[in-house]
């Protein structure tokens, strides 16, 4: 139990922390903005990580893979979007089906469960053995910050328009979105399109950081994202009240997500068992509103206006 | 203006669920008419609104607002010719967005959503000088949630939306029944001041006689999915309550069995 292996771990932390914040953010816009819980993201994560890996592999540009990645997340997203939409079917089922269909299509994209990518070989823009011993603008950890400030000034900027305004009030009240003339299933396809493509620009740059892409990378993603939701807005949540500040506050929850994980690793916690950790600790959270309710609140005078 | 012409609705057809919600219903609006409707539980009014506004599509007959055949049209399409309120003062606006960027949203109905900006300062100006017209005070409180707000602020904000981009028919479901009787009037003032300065062409769904006898030019009552009674002009200003539940037992041959159309 040396303190300094904890030290020494914490920078490796805070990058995965900042890779999958961008996958958090994704996951904000549907389950806040949208007030959907999307599980596409499990696949979509993978499905990021792959293409990128086998553009790479076949000579691709770095950034050219990871916009093909994000155009393929937001094709998953669509999919969901337009099982939702079109098809009717509840969106949480959707998410289901898509990422169902999408651990096939991981596995045709990559031949096999999973590819490497050698950080020596290929030039890739993060990977766990830039964290130290870089010059400063190689360092992923910055790099990661960089495009998430990026994503951020984006989609504050995006949300504050019109389309962002009307996809804002789709989530909030269809029913009223609807009377003002909002086309609110082109809105749900369109965030569900927007969140994916996030969460498969995080699976690219997952697949870089680690080396490989694995048919398993995403699996529990939803879970992670939600905490990084959530421990965001429980931390954040009362200094930052600006949208902007808000995602911002999500992609710190996902750091600390990744530092508790660190500590729960360096106190000798069986690994095995970090799933069933992370479930537990989101179910508490998500159970925290509806309990304030229930226990915690003082009567209100109902009736009047 | 409007125009429905022989609609039909059947809720959960060929089940035991199984409801005539409108049985070939027309109804003709004149430009500027102020409608008044009223009737029983489950005798169509709500339907009928929904109809005209497209939640649904009806299941024979057409729906014409200002000469255009809309029955085919999705209800955000619609929406380009209609204000809309709606019962519960929850429904009309979005409650996690600010004031004033639930005006904006209001501003752009009928008009594609861009990536301009969503809200412009010039049209602050303009959304502060007609929420002073409420007298509610929230010219001052135009960044705040709408989820801060009680239930007749929200609906006295759904109506400014509802009729911040002049709607060729304003729909009001029902729109102060969850309101406390004082509130309830307060809204109704405001209903009747919009409506007049703007001189829209209005169907207002009540369950109060009084309100439906005061407000309007005209008023019709529904029944079993059917419009049985429709009264206008001088027979209208002279009306009341007395004469209403006269008129109802003669054109149904039941009483009117409904405390609360009748007391308010």
């Amino acid at each position: 139990m040396n303190i300094m292996n904890l030290i020494n771990a914490l920078p490796g932390a805070a990058a995965q922390g900042l890779i999958w914040g961008i996958m958090a953010i994704g996951v904000y816009i549907t389950f806040r903005i949208l007030d959907i819980a999307d599980l596409t993201v499990d696949g979509t994560l993978c499905t990021g990580g792959a293409v990128c890996i086998m553009m790479m592999q076949s000579g691709q540009n770095v950034w050219v893979s990871m916009a093909v990645a994000l155009a393929a997340g937001m094709a998953a997203g669509m999919v969901t979007g337009l099982l939702h939409t079109f098809m009717g079917i509840p969106a949480i089922l959707s998410g289901i089906l898509t990422q169902l269909g999408l651990y096939s299509v991981n596995l045709k994209i990559m031949g096999k469960a999973n590819q490497a990518i050698n950080v020596d070989k290929f030039d890739l823009l993060v990977s766990l053995r830039y964290i130290k011993g870089v010059p400063f603008y190689k360092n992923t950890i910055l790099i990661v910050s960089v495009a998430i400030i990026a994503l951020i000034l984006i989609l504050y900027w995006f949300f504050g328009t019109e389309l962002g305004c009307s996809l804002r009030a789709t989530g909030c009240n269809d029913k009223m979105a609807r009377a003002q003339g909002i086309n609110t299933d082109f809105n749900r396809v369109l965030g569900l399109m927007i969140s994916n493509g996030l969460v498969a620009l995080s699976g690219a740059l997952l697949g870089q950081y680690q080396g490989f892409a694995d048919v398993n990378m995403g699996r529990g993603a939803i879970v992670i994202g939600l905490a990084a939701v959530i421990i965001g807005e429980a931390v954040f949540g009362k200094v930052f009240r600006n949208f902007g500040f808000r995602l911002l506050a999500v992609a710190l929850g996902s750091i600390i997500y990744y530092f508790v994980l660190q500590i729960v690793i360096w106190l000798g916690i069986d690994t095995d068992l970090l799933k069933l950790l992370s479930a537990a600790v989101v179910a508490v959270f998500l159970a925290i509103p509806t309990w304030k309710g229930r226990y915690f609140s003082k009567p209100v005078n109902k009736g009047g206006a | 203006m409007l125009e429905i012409i022989n609609i039909s609705k059947t809720f959960n057809p060929g089940t035991v669920n199984e409801k005539r919600a409108l049985k070939n219903v027309s109804l003709t609006l004149e430009d500027g008419d102020f409608v008044t409707v009223i009737g029983g539980n489950g005798a169509g009014k709500s339907t009928m609104l929904n109809a005209i506004a497209g939640v649904w599509p009806v299941d024979q007959g057409h729906i014409l607002i200002d000469g255009q055949d809309v029955t085919k049209l999705p209800e955000y399409k619609r929406a380009a010719f209609l204000g809309r309120v709606f019962q519960d003062p929850m429904n009309g606006t979005a409650s996690t967005m600010g004031i004033e960027e639930n005006l904006a949203l209001a501003l752009r109905r009928g008009q594609s959503r861009t990536l301009r900006a969503g809200i412009k300062n010039n049209e602050r100006e303009v959304y502060r000088r007609l929420l002073a017209t409420l007298g509610l005070g929230l010219e001052e409180r135009l960044t705040s949630k709408v989820g801060l707000l009680s239930g007749g602020q929200r609906q006295a904000l759904t109506l400014l939306m509802a009729t911040l981009k002049k709607p060729k028919l304003l729909l009001l479901d029902e729109h102060t029944a969850a309101l406390d009787p004082k509130t309830a009037a307060k809204v109704l003032e405001t209903t009747d001041m919009i409506v007049n300065r703007d001189r829209l062409t209005t169907l207002m769904i009540t369950h109060n006689m009084k309100d439906a006898i005061v407000h309007g030019n005209r008023l019709i009552m529904m029944m079993d999915g059917n419009i049985i009674l429709d009264i206008r002009g001088e027979e209208k200003k002279n009306l009341t309550v007395e004469d209403l539940l006269h008129k109802f037992e003669e054109v149904s041959g039941e009483e009117f069995a409904n405390d609360k159309a009748i007391l308010g």
